[in-house]
């Protein structure tokens, strides 16, 4: 198999609203700045694949406008995915592992400022028997919290410490929406207060990836995606054990997160990773991912500041997968593991497992 | 920067949903006050039931009634409900396994504070007064003081008059904004001008305006004047009326490339008999009184353009 590295990230600072620009107005310094860092123009890159929904801004196919930022003439290779830029990045990887390119852009946007985004999300939901309720995200992760509570995982003072962990890291982004000291706040739906939960706000992501001696030409040390998976359970809440994750273990496995670095297989265990960029945008689901990777305190968590300090819907787990690059192109991280999130109460997860060359 | 325009926007729509033979009979039994699960071939009963296996993707369909009264699994308190959820004062969330389930049904229940609810507690199913056949039949769960199941009727799932489709109305509200380039166009067309932007590399002038070169990917700043006259460059004949246009058929929609622009815009041709309109016609904006933009394009009179002038923007 080829080796596919990521060898450029830029996001957007991460605001409440940004309603003086359009999508594509928001997305376009993005994309022009992975271009620059690599040297690369439109015309290079072989594969294009990009990450949004429509719910979220409340217009139809506004990915293709969006398109106008990327400068789609003379034609280009294109893809999107109604979802995160996670499952776009996952697209590429298969499009340059195929060997159909050797370059590939991948972006993201949302923007939730002119919806409520609470309500947006019920319309993911299974609209037979939970829609008609209207059940909003901040419920569903509140009973998963709850479930958590119970079961002795976690207490509510717990979880207010993975909010200020996450504010504090943030400190050092200057592209979180939320930063340093962070009022934990009331009940939003308790058990969770406001401090458990994601900001509200619009952003943008954009990575390349690339191949083999490519990648080694555009970036002085490559983060090389070594293993990439994504898994789904039961739609039904009431199916699911909400205190545990399987899906993402199953992930996790499957790109070879808890086996050694590259080359030397097969110890099993705890992951073999210096950091872990977590998509959880409650405090809660901190808890679950941890449980489910089995990561202890060696591992870096969330140096970003995860997404409880920038929640750009549908970019948010593509930036995941781009800050845990960035410390291995920064000799921050030898291996990285980052995972996205979709859905209610982690529905989907997708996990890459990252590397950089040795030192 | 011109002030960016902001306006309400609301996405409402009935989606009419057809029902499987399993969420047939569940909805229906709900109707009828039975709470009905479906058994998976390794004995385990599902409520909500589904057509197939969650672990195995077998095809289900032995429906066994269940008991309208369950114990709470996670709750979640809610003191401010929000439009469309299931009761208007505060309530909590609530998954509740029923009794004879092995699974957990997502509803409100009705308690007077959080300190009312607890994992564990027993609860029971507080029937709408009127039922449909929707999971909203059940209007919440209400406290239960027994421990023993309700008794069973033996439903079957066998009804009279089955429920086969639903009704789900969905309705987001938006405050939309077209952003900077789309508004200062926006704007201008209110002024009766139109306005486009130059892109700094192909220069080629984009109207309406979207924010960036779709050709080279670069945003567009320059602002442009062009117009008010432009050239058909394309055209239909529209034959059929859309629900709620007063305008009458049979009309004429074109492309007009105007004058300055590099990028044809649509909108409807008047003033001139629909067999009359041709490529290279002349015409220029019709705004009606107090619009914010043209009602249609009329001919203005002038000879027809030559071909070579628009064949680039056909």
């Amino acid at each position: 198999m080829r080796d596919i590295a990521l060898v450029a990230f830029a996001q957007t600072d991460h605001r409440r609203t940004s309603d003086e620009h359009s999508e594509v107005e928001m997305l376009m310094p993005v994309l022009h700045q992975v271009l620059d860092r690599t040297g690369l123009k439109t015309a290079d890159i072989g594969f294009t694949c990009s990450g949004s929904s429509d719910y979220l801004a409340g217009r139809a196919f506004s990915f293709t406008l969006a398109l106008d930022g990327v400068g789609a003439w003379p034609p280009i290779s294109e893809s999107h995915v109604e979802m995160d830029g996670a499952w776009a990045l996952y697209e590429a990887w298969t499009k340059l592992l195929a060997g159909d390119a050797d370059t590939a852009l991948v972006y993201a946007y949302g923007k939730s400022s002119p919806g409520s985004v609470r309500d947006v999300l019920t319309r993911q939901l299974d609209p037979y028997y939970v829609a008609p309720l209207w059940p909003d995200s901040v419920a569903l992760a509140a009973l998963q919290a709850q479930a958590l509570i119970d079961a002795g995982h976690t207490d509510e003072p717990a979880l207010a410490g993975v909010a200020a962990r996450s504010r504090r890291d943030a400190a050092d982004n200057s592209h979180a929406q939320l930063r340093g000291s962070v009022p934990h706040g009331d009940y939003l739906v308790r058990p969770l207060r406001t401090g458990d939960c994601p900001p509200i706000g619009d952003g943008a992501a954009a990575v390349i990836l690339a191949a083999g001696d490519r990648a080694r030409e555009l970036c002085e040390r490559p983060a090389w995606i070594r293993g990439i998976d994504h898994r789904i359970e039961a739609h039904g809440l009431g199916v699911r054990d909400l205190t545990d994750s399987p899906s993402t273990r199953l992930a996790a496995e499957k790109a070879g997160a808890f086996e050694l670095p590259h080359g030397l297989k097969g110890m099993g265990g705890a992951p073999t990773v210096d950091t872990a960029e977590l998509h959880a945008p409650f405090t809660s689901q901190e808890v679950v991912l941890r449980k489910a990777l089995r990561l202890d305190d060696s591992v870096r968590v969330n140096p970003s500041g995860g997404a409880l300090a920038a929640n750009p819907i549908m970019a948010a787990g593509l930036i995941r997968i781009g800050e845990a690059a960035a410390r291995i192109h920064r000799g921050e991280s030898d291996r990285a593991l980052a995972h996205a999130t979709s859905g209610p109460c982690l529905q989907q997860n997708l996990v890459a497992v990252l590397e950089g060359d040795p030192r | 920067m011109p002030e960016v325009l902001k306006a309400p926007l609301t996405l409402e729509f009935p989606f009419t949903r057809s029902l499987g033979p399993v969420q047939s009979a569940f909805l229906t039994g709900l109707r009828e006050r039975v709470v009905l699960g479906v058994r998976t071939t390794d004995g385990r009963t599902l409520v909500p039931p589904v057509e197939y296996d969650p672990v195995t993707a077998e095809e289900i369909r032995d429906l066994v009634e269940v008991a309208p009264t369950g114990t709470v699994t996670t709750w979640a308190w809610n003191h401010a409900p929000r439009r469309g959820q299931p009761l208007g004062t505060p309530f909590a969330w609530a998954l509740v396994r029923l009794d004879g389930a092995d699974t957990a049904l997502l509803h409100a229940l009705d308690v007077p504070g959080p300190d009312a609810v607890h994992t564990g507690m027993r609860v029971r199913v507080r029937w709408a007064e009127e039922r449909t056949g929707a999971i909203t039949d059940i209007a919440c769960f209400e406290p239960f003081d027994g421990h023993a199941p309700a008794e069973l009727a033996g439903c079957s799932g066998e009804f009279e008059d089955m429920v086969t489709g639903i009704v789900a109305p969905a309705r987001l509200d938006y405050t939309y904004s077209p952003g900077r380039a789309q508004s200062a166009y926006i704007k201008a067309l209110s002024e009766h001008r139109n306005v486009g932007e130059r892109c700094p590399s192909c220069r080629k002038v984009y109207v309406p305006p979207r924010g960036a070169c779709p050709t080279c990917g670069v945003a567009t700043l320059e602002q442009v004047e062009v117009g008010p006259h432009g050239t058909v460059t394309t055209f239909c004949i529209v034959n059929i009326k859309a629900k709620n246009l007063d305008i009458e058929v049979p009309y004429v929609y074109g492309h007009i490339a105007l004058d300055g622009a590099d990028l044809a815009l649509h909108g409807r041709i008047g003033g001139i008999p629909y067999d009359q309109v041709r490529m290279g016609l002349r015409v220029e904006p019709v705004w009606t009184e107090g619009s914010r933009f043209p009602d249609h394009y009329r001919p203005t009179g002038e000879a027809d353009a030559d071909y070579d002038t628009y064949r680039e923007l056909l």
